[in-house]
């Protein structure tokens, strides 16, 4: 039976329990819970990027461009990659880049400008 | 129509994070052929109905994306003819020895404004669909594993100069213009989407401030039922869907996105129209950028439209 543990995310105050054998996004998602946002669930976006404040956790490959060795050592890890061992707190790094129709018209208006 | 110049979409080659779980992956769910393993790690595969050796390449990286993607050209005069043409326009290109992928020709390649690296080519080994060319049946074993599209059909691309691109496309490799979507002030383009054939697509291009990223890569099915087919089968293999069914605006194919287990998207679509050189292209304002992506949803969506490897 898969064993079970509590994930709070720190800016929210939010707890879901997540199973061992689901992802920490996965698990979040699974339960219509929010917090971390969601972008190709795969590692390699890097739109789910946390830190892991406290607790343990197992992970899979994630991508370097999102992720650098040094930030993955010190718990700076794609949440759609990491899979709890403990309870486990954490902070949300990442965020959904702006409406690229937003950016893309900023830019346009100061190619204008420029 | 005469079909000369730039035929079609050939092969991409695609970044993957584990080479084991991907293969299996684009076997399984998506249900392409692999056809082969080269001496640097790459695996080859094509769809089952394509009948060159391959159309999607894997190679192991330490971050996903696309490495090129490239056209098959008519023949090698065409080639040349090609190479020149670019060089003429001022861009640097450079030849690829015929080998370097399995079953492939020499090719061209050159850097494109918005960052990515485009190939032609003009020879890969026909190895057939498995079907024959003589009295052949419709179908076989192959195209009912997986998802199972007929082949690799576009791709959508994310970079800075989208202008740039389109100027070398059209004037330089004969595409012509099918759709676009302009922004708030009426002129400049957010995306193109251009064809070298009958398809309502053969490239497309987003502004974006990051160079060289990949949106999609697209392989086409036959029917809406083949479109909601796939989405069972992702479900079922418990595959990262992005976003659909549902139907685009913009070029009105049925659509389901998904993403592979690196986190690239692709696509698998049906439909849409045939455009000819002398269709007037379609317009997208910025007022209903929404239903030109998402035709039912009639909204922008934030993941769709920012998410990109």
């Amino acid at each position: 039976m898969a064993t079970y543990y509590n994930v709070t995310i720190e800016e929210t105050g939010e707890t879901y329990r997540c199973s061992t054998e689901q992802s920490l996004l996965t698990g979040m998602e699974r339960l219509g819970k929010k917090g971390v946002p969601v972008g190709c669930r795969s590692g390699g976006c890097g739109v789910c990027k946390i830190e892991i404040v406290e607790g343990t956790f197992t992970k899979k490959v994630m991508s370097r461009e999102y992720v650098s060795v040094e930030e993955e050592a010190a718990g700076k890890v794609l949440a759609c990659r990491v899979y709890p061992s403990s309870d486990i707190r954490l902070r949300v790094l990442g965020k959904m880049a702006k409406n690229v129709c937003k950016v893309a018209a900023l830019e346009a208006d100061t190619a204008l400008l420029g | 129509m005469a079909m000369t110049g730039v035929l079609r979409p050939g092969h991409m080659q695609l970044r993957v994070l584990d080479i084991e779980e991907s293969v299996k992956f684009y076997k399984d769910v998506v249900g392409l052929v692999e056809t082969g393993r080269d001496a640097s790690g790459r695996v080859y595969f094509k769809a089952w109905d394509e009948r060159d050796h391959n159309s999607l390449i894997l190679r192991e990286a330490d971050r996903a994306g696309v490495d090129f993607f490239a056209f098959k050209v008519l023949d090698k005069a065409t080639l040349e003819k090609l190479d020149a043409d670019l060089q003429a326009y001022g861009l640097k290109t450079e030849r690829i020895p015929a080998g370097d992928l399995l079953e492939t020709g020499e090719r061209v390649r050159f850097e494109i404004p918005t960052g990515h690296l485009i190939e032609l080519y003009a020879e890969k080994t026909d190895v057939g669909n498995g079907l024959g060319y003589t009295n052949p049946n419709p179908w076989c074993a192959q195209s009912e594993h997986g998802i199972a599209p007929t082949r690799l059909d576009h791709c959508l691309l994310y970079g800075p100069d989208i202008d740039g691109a389109l100027d070398i496309f059209t004037k330089v490799l004969g595409f012509y213009l099918v759709e676009h979507v302009l922004l708030e002030d009426g002129k400049t383009n957010l995306a193109i989407w251009l064809s070298c054939s009958h398809k309502a697509h053969d490239i497309a291009f987003v502004r974006h401030p990051e160079p060289g990223k990949l949106h999609h890569v697209s392989f086409l099915l036959e029917t809406w039922e083949d479109v909601l087919r796939a989405a069972d089968i992702m479900s079922m293999n418990k595959s990262s869907i992005d976003i659909g069914p549902t139907r685009h605006g913009i070029t009105r194919g049925t659509t389901i996105y998904a993403f592979d287990n690196s986190g690239n998207r692709y696509e698998v679509f049906c439909g849409g129209y045939q455009p000819y050189p002398d269709s007037h292209p379609i317009t997208w304002t910025w007022d209903e950028v929404g239903t030109g992506i998402f035709f039912h949803d009639r909204a922008l969506n934030d993941r769709f439209l920012s998410v990109v490897t």
